[in-house]
């Protein structure tokens, strides 16, 4: 049952269209993240969820009820901006508390509601400072508190971890998902970090250019990418130049002198999609040389040079000796592992 | 380390700063220094000034109630003005500073224009709108209903007041604006998600945060028009005197050097006084908060 509705949702600024055709239905208690490249219109997108943009076509409803025909002081939604902005002259207890001012709580209940939301975010015993005296972590956990003291129906994230470095980035993302499991608050994140959007997320919603590329699992949109964006923006991959041979029997389909059975339904030249991490080396397949070996710990990168263009592997540091940079080798990889889409223009 | 190293590196600052310090000293410490020693010599009718130290300036002021109600004024005058712009500057620079491009470039020029022009000009046009019963101001509020018989502009406070709070307000808007422009742009909104509406966000959210660029603008227009010259010259005339014009009647006119000189020198400390300790109060409050 969809809680939160987007309808064919458009969003122009003169003639230019940032956002075209955004539908999507949100189930209640889900985590979902807008993901795309700056300027692909998801943070459009929650604006106009959150009320400060009204949309040019297309209908948005909250429990059936149609959300855009209610102004944003009364649409009772949580935002937490990228920039925090928190109100500088209040402390960080008055900060929290004016949501419920605005909403005419009684005092006593108030000071308890903000006690309570300071100390599920961790900031227990920080109620007199002033903003400008928290660190950027503490100030993102003031903004997160002032957000769901209110009981938002939904909470809107506006890239909230982007300010903060990155092992701090990783504890709130944890975090983030431990409080949002624990009240169960419908809420949509907009990032252009995938891997905050498929460490925190239910779906990802994967945008480019104003429109959706794919809804899915953050393990669907990784292992089963709809689009070349979509395997590009997710994490890294290898694209390669293929061709569907259908003079041999059965009809096979040939990567340089990597081959294996073809798909159905496709025919002539193609795109063979594989991550790094699933190619393997092996004794026939894919010829290449190691042009540079990189060790990272848990794991070896390999940027190799193929018989099909330039490739990327990635492979576990089990022990095992690995390959020397200027070594041939062949790269291979079971057919259920890549993915394949006729090559356009070709 | 060697100390004549460190010597040399101590005397640098010195050495670098010499030029612009002897030029402040030349033309602002010892003039201000012999203004000083002025007010304390005597002078009379006919023997002119005489080099001896005395309190008969001082002791005049102090006790002649003329400069008392003349300092009076001229702090009434200057509380006033600095009010107005106030009032009207704050709510302006937050207008212009929501306006798209264009339009807060023009306006912005418009807000600056009393400074572009001389202030004798700009003063003596003043005079002209102000100018008796039949002046324009008079007849356009008369005409509008606001008034039933005129308000006499010309020599008067009121009329002082409002020409110096024209020329004051660039100082008052240009202040408040600054502190705007270091709003978070998503501030309001940020109120308007929580559930404020349009009166509270700028009595709770944004009066709060340009506090401190009004009180500032506040300490600039309160200094400038306490020791304005032209426009209580010529809006107030020899009738309605300040401290700025009682100094230049006392030098000019009567030249009576000495008395001016007192004039002028207790302005100055009554100044650096209000300016100071408004400051140093302003500091204290918002140090939490804005720094």
């Amino acid at each position: 049952m969809a809680y939160l509705e987007l309808d064919r949702v458009a969003k122009q600024f003169g003639a230019q269209t940032v956002v075209d055709d955004f539908s999507l239905s949100v189930g209640k208690g889900e985590f979902i993240s807008f993901l795309g490249p700056s300027g692909c219109g998801k943070t459009t997108t929650l604006q106009m969820i959150a009320g400060f943009l009204d949309p040019t076509r297309g209908a948005i409803r909250l429990e059936g009820k149609d959300l855009t025909a209610i102004h944003p002081a009364k649409r009772g939604l949580g935002i937490v901006f990228q920039s925090y902005a928190l109100f500088p002259h209040m402390t960080a207890a008055e900060n929290v508390a004016f949501g419920l001012e605005m909403r005419n709580v009684p005092r006593a209940e108030r000071a308890e509601r903000v006690r309570a939301a300071l100390a599920m975010v961790g900031l227990a015993g920080y109620e007199d400072r002033h903003p400008r005296r928290m660190s950027g972590g503490q100030q993102q956990r003031v903004a997160l508190a002032r957000a769901l003291v209110i009981k938002p129906s939904v909470l809107l994230l506006d890239e909230p971890l982007s300010n903060l470095d990155a092992k701090l980035r990783e504890e709130m993302q944890i975090e983030l998902r431990q409080i949002q499991r624990t009240i169960g608050t419908t809420t949509i994140l907009v990032t252009h970090d995938q891997n905050e959007a498929m460490s925190l997320s239910d779906r990802i919603v994967v945008m480019s250019q104003g429109r959706i590329e794919q809804i899915g699992s953050p393990q669907e949109t990784y292992e089963k990418p709809a689009s070349a964006f979509v395997s590009q923006f997710l994490g890294k991959t290898n694209d390669f130049a293929a061709t569907i041979d259908r003079t041999a029997t059965p009809v096979r389909l040939v990567a340089g002198s990597w081959n294996a059975p073809a798909p159905a339904g496709l025919s002539g030249p193609v795109t063979v999609s594989i991550r790094p991490e699933r190619i393997g080396f092996g004794d026939v397949g894919l010829g290449a040389k190691i042009v540079t070996r990189i060790f990272q710990g848990n794991h070896w990168l390999f940027q190799c040079d193929s018989e099909c263009g330039p490739a990327i592997v990635i492979r576990q540091n089990d022990g095992t000796a690995p390959p020397a940079e200027g070594d041939a080798v062949r790269l291979v990889w079971r057919p259920e592992d890549m993915s394949v889409r006729a090559r356009a223009g070709a | 380390m060697s100390t004549a190293a460190d010597e040399r590196n101590a005397r640098a600052p010195w050495a670098l700063t010499a030029p612009a310090l002897m030029l402040f000293v030349g033309v602002l410490l010892i003039p201000l220094a012999m203004t000083v020693m002025l007010s304390f010599h005597d002078w009379g009718q006919y023997k002119g000034i005489e080099p001896v130290f005395i309190l008969k300036n001082w002791h005049e002021i102090a006790t002649d109630p003329y400069y008392a109600e003349m300092f009076w004024r001229t702090f009434r005058i200057a509380i006033l003005t600095t009010l107005l712009t106030a009032l009207l500057g704050a709510p302006e620079a937050y207008i212009l500073n929501r306006m798209s491009g264009r339009w807060k470039s023009f306006f912005l020029l418009i807000i600056l224009g009393p400074l572009l022009i001389s202030v004798v000009a700009r003063t003596l046009g003043w005079a002209l709108l102000f100018g008796g019963n039949n002046g324009l101001v008079n007849k356009l509020l008369m005409s509008a209903g606001v008034i039933r018989s005129p308000i006499p502009f010309m020599f008067t406070e009121t009329g002082m007041v409002v020409a110096l709070a024209h020329v004051m307000m660039p100082f008052m808007v240009l202040s408040v604006w600054a502190a705007l422009q270091r709003l978070n742009p998503q501030i309001e909104n940020a109120a308007m998600s929580l559930g404020a509406g349009p009166v509270t966000i700028i009595r709770r959210i944004i009066m709060p945060q340009i506090v401190p660029g009004v009180l500032s603008g506040a300490i600039i227009v309160f200094s400038l028009s306490a020791s304005a010259f032209a426009t209580p010259a010529i809006i107030g005339g020899r009738r309605l005197k300040v401290a700025a014009t009682l100094a230049y009647d006392e030098f000019l006119n009567t030249l009576n050097w000495p008395l001016g000189a007192a004039v002028a020198t207790l302005l100055l400390v009554a100044l650096v006084l209000i300016v100071v300790g408004s400051n140093a109060l302003i500091e204290r409050r918002y140090a939490e908060v804005f720094r």
